[in-house]
């Protein structure tokens, strides 16, 4: 329970810096604290205590591993969110980087040619 | 078919990594690949209509452990949607994106976009469904940014970061799903979720699910991005994005998890409704003062999505008769194909105008229909379409979807969507005050109708526009008919899990 907590924490620190920060690497940096805080939940989702990993040796059981095994899915699908967030981080990046050339600042409250 | 059903998103995202490498060696292939593919797509698009559903098993590994590929009355429609409309797009991209630079990476970019909205279609898996989506947002970030310059930077950046934020809510959404029920097959989620019910969890996940995909298809309290990002790309893709994107990665989306895997449920229909209404007024009166023609363009998305999103939202009620309810889902649906013909040709021609005049600004246009008549008659058929004038396709969608709200007892509602049709009546007729008739400035009394290539998708839609409009009342309504029966029957759609 204190884990799924600690993990409530990071993903609302990610939120805060996203919504409070003018900065806009600031904002990415916090873009990506949220999505570490989504992959912490899954991960925890198939979390179990003492787990061993769930591959069916000769000398086992399918009862055995159903009891110690952990659940491989939430992994793989973190693995391909994670790859996911590096696509979006690098995008996220090369976008900022265009956005200096063309403004001379980081600062989201000097980039407001549109209106919203 | 059947076995044909993974190349809709394999064959374009084969080409767009091809496409690539090949035009290293000569640029001008790129026109030549991105035409056969789409064009292929298209064809094989119209062909799944005419089979029967069936449920495609990637790898063969039966169903709860595999992927499943669905193909049902809905995703079919959805499929000839966006194939054609891209195919018209990138015939109309030949010619259009010579104003740019970097041709080949922005056909690579619109092919990575359409394989990622075919995947979103036709998947029944809940993850791949996010995968997909993720793969399509991130090809329209980087295309709505694809000019370069100040605005379109900007505008690419906010897309990109409230974007995200919706694909977080999708994913943490996914999750909990996940830990409830353990299982990311949506045929099973279905069953699953049959037998937890409707608990405080799973409406967090609902909510979770409204918020991202909400402002993937951009209902109004998660709409700033849209007038902001649909404008700043290249015409083809506004096009792409206002006709096809926010309607494959977002209404369809939600269409398919509240019908077809959550169930008709009062509270989320209620939800769905009021967004609609919301989007359809706000949408409509921030669009009248516009002067830029796209942003206006832009704005009208918003409120013709609210059309559709109310239609979807009374077909989710299960308290009003179940023909009642079946109308209004019919008539959100025609409309959600009638939007995607004339907003994008309304996106088209405001590029063809562009590319002749070289501004967007209505009140510096005035009398192009003696230049470019062309252009000019398939925008006012399009205005008319849009507007709801009879016997457009548009007028037809809307009198079902009114007519629906009367019925069942929402007179307000119905009150809403007649005076919404009439504003657009009012905002169209500016536009075409402005820019179609009245006087022609002294600068462009040397301009010339567009090229061939972008008048040739242009006549096309209008054809398409009229002909859905006139031809609606003899017609039988089998294909649309197929598509609505698709999200009322849970049943059978929890049945894809055995099949295949």
């Amino acid at each position: 329970m204190v884990l799924y907590f600690l993990t409530l924490v990071l993903f609302v620190m990610g939120v805060y810096c996203l919504i409070a920060k003018k900065n806009i690497i600031k904002k990415i940096i916090g873009l990506t604290i949220t999505d570490y805080a989504i992959n912490l939940f899954i991960i925890l989702i198939g979390y179990r205590a003492n787990g061993i990993a769930p591959i069916l040796f000769k000398n086992m059981t399918m009862k055995e591993l159903s009891e110690q095994g952990v659940d491989p899915l939430p992994q793989a699908l973190v693995l391909t969110s994670i790859v996911i967030g590096l696509g979006v981080l690098s995008l996220m990046t090369a976008i900022c980087l265009r956005l200096y050339e063309k403004y001379k600042t980081f600062d989201m409250g000097e980039i407001n040619r549109l209106k919203g | 078919m059947q076995t044909a059903y993974p190349l809709f998103s394999v064959l374009p995202l084969a080409a767009a990594f091809f496409n690539l490498l090949v035009t290293k060696l000569n640029k001008k292939v790129a026109d030549y690949i991105a035409f056969v593919v789409t064009g292929t797509l298209a064809v094989m698009a119209v062909l799944t209509v005419f089979e029967a559903p069936f449920a495609y098993r990637v790898g063969g590994f039966p169903a709860p452990w595999g992927i499943l590929l669905i193909s049902d009355g809905l995703s079919s429609l959805t499929l000839v949607i966006i194939n054609v409309i891209a195919f018209l797009a990138v015939i109309y991209s030949t010619k259009y994106m010579t104003m740019y630079t970097a041709k080949p990476k922005y056909y690579s970019l619109l092919l990575l976009m359409i394989a990622g909205m075919n995947g979103v279609v036709c998947t029944g898996d809940l993850f791949n469904l996010f995968v997909f989506l993720e793969v399509a947002s991130l090809a329209s970030y980087a295309l709505v940014g694809f000019g370069c310059e100040h605005e379109e930077l900007e505008a690419s950046f906010k897309y990109l970061i409230l974007g995200e934020v919706a694909s977080t809510a999708i994913l943490f959404g996914i999750a909990f799903l996940y830990s409830m029920t353990g299982t990311l097959n949506m045929p099973d989620l279905a069953r699953q979720l049959e037998i937890v019910g409707i608990n405080k969890a799973v409406a967090f996940v609902i909510a979770l699910f409204i918020m991202g995909f909400g402002l993937k298809a951009s209902t109004v309290p998660f709409h700033a991005w849209l007038p902001d990002a649909h404008p700043s790309a290249p015409a083809p893709i506004s096009a792409l994005l206002s006709g096809v994107l926010i309607k494959a990665i977002g209404v369809y989306a939600i269409a398919r998890i509240m019908f077809d895997v959550v169930g008709p449920n009062a509270m989320v229909s209620t939800i769905l409704m009021f967004l609609g209404a919301l989007s359809m007024v706000v949408g409509v009166f921030l669009a009248v003062g516009q002067s830029d023609i796209k942003r206006m363009l832009a704005y009208h998305s918003i409120s013709q999505m609210g059309y559709v999103m109310i239609g979807l939202g009374l077909g989710l009620n299960p308290n009003v008769p179940a023909l009642v309810a079946a109308m209004a889902l019919f008539g959100g649906i025609y409309h959600f194909v009638n939007h995607a013909v004339f907003k994008s040709l309304l996106f088209l021609c405001a590029g063809s105008f562009e590319f002749r005049t070289g501004t967007r600004n209505r009140y510096e246009m005035g009398g192009l229909i003696r230049k470019m008549p062309v252009t000019s008659t398939a925008c006012s058929i399009a205005s008319l379409s849009i507007s709801g004038v009879p016997p457009f396709n548009g007028f037809w969608s809307k009198l079902i979807i009114i007519v629906a709200l009367v019925q069942a007892g929402y007179y307000i509602y119905g009150g809403i969507a007649v005076l919404v049709a009439f504003v657009t009546l009012v905002s169209f007729i500016k536009l075409q005050r402005f820019v179609i008739f009245g006087q022609l400035p002294a600068r462009f009394a040397a301009l010339k109708e567009s090229p061939f290539a972008m008048t040739f998708p242009l006549v096309v839609l209008a054809i398409l526009c009229l002909g859905l409009g006139l031809a609606y009342p003899f017609l039988d309504h089998s294909v649309l008919q197929a598509a609505r029966n698709a999200l009322l029957d849970k049943l059978s759609y929890m049945g894809y899990i055995l099949g295949g």
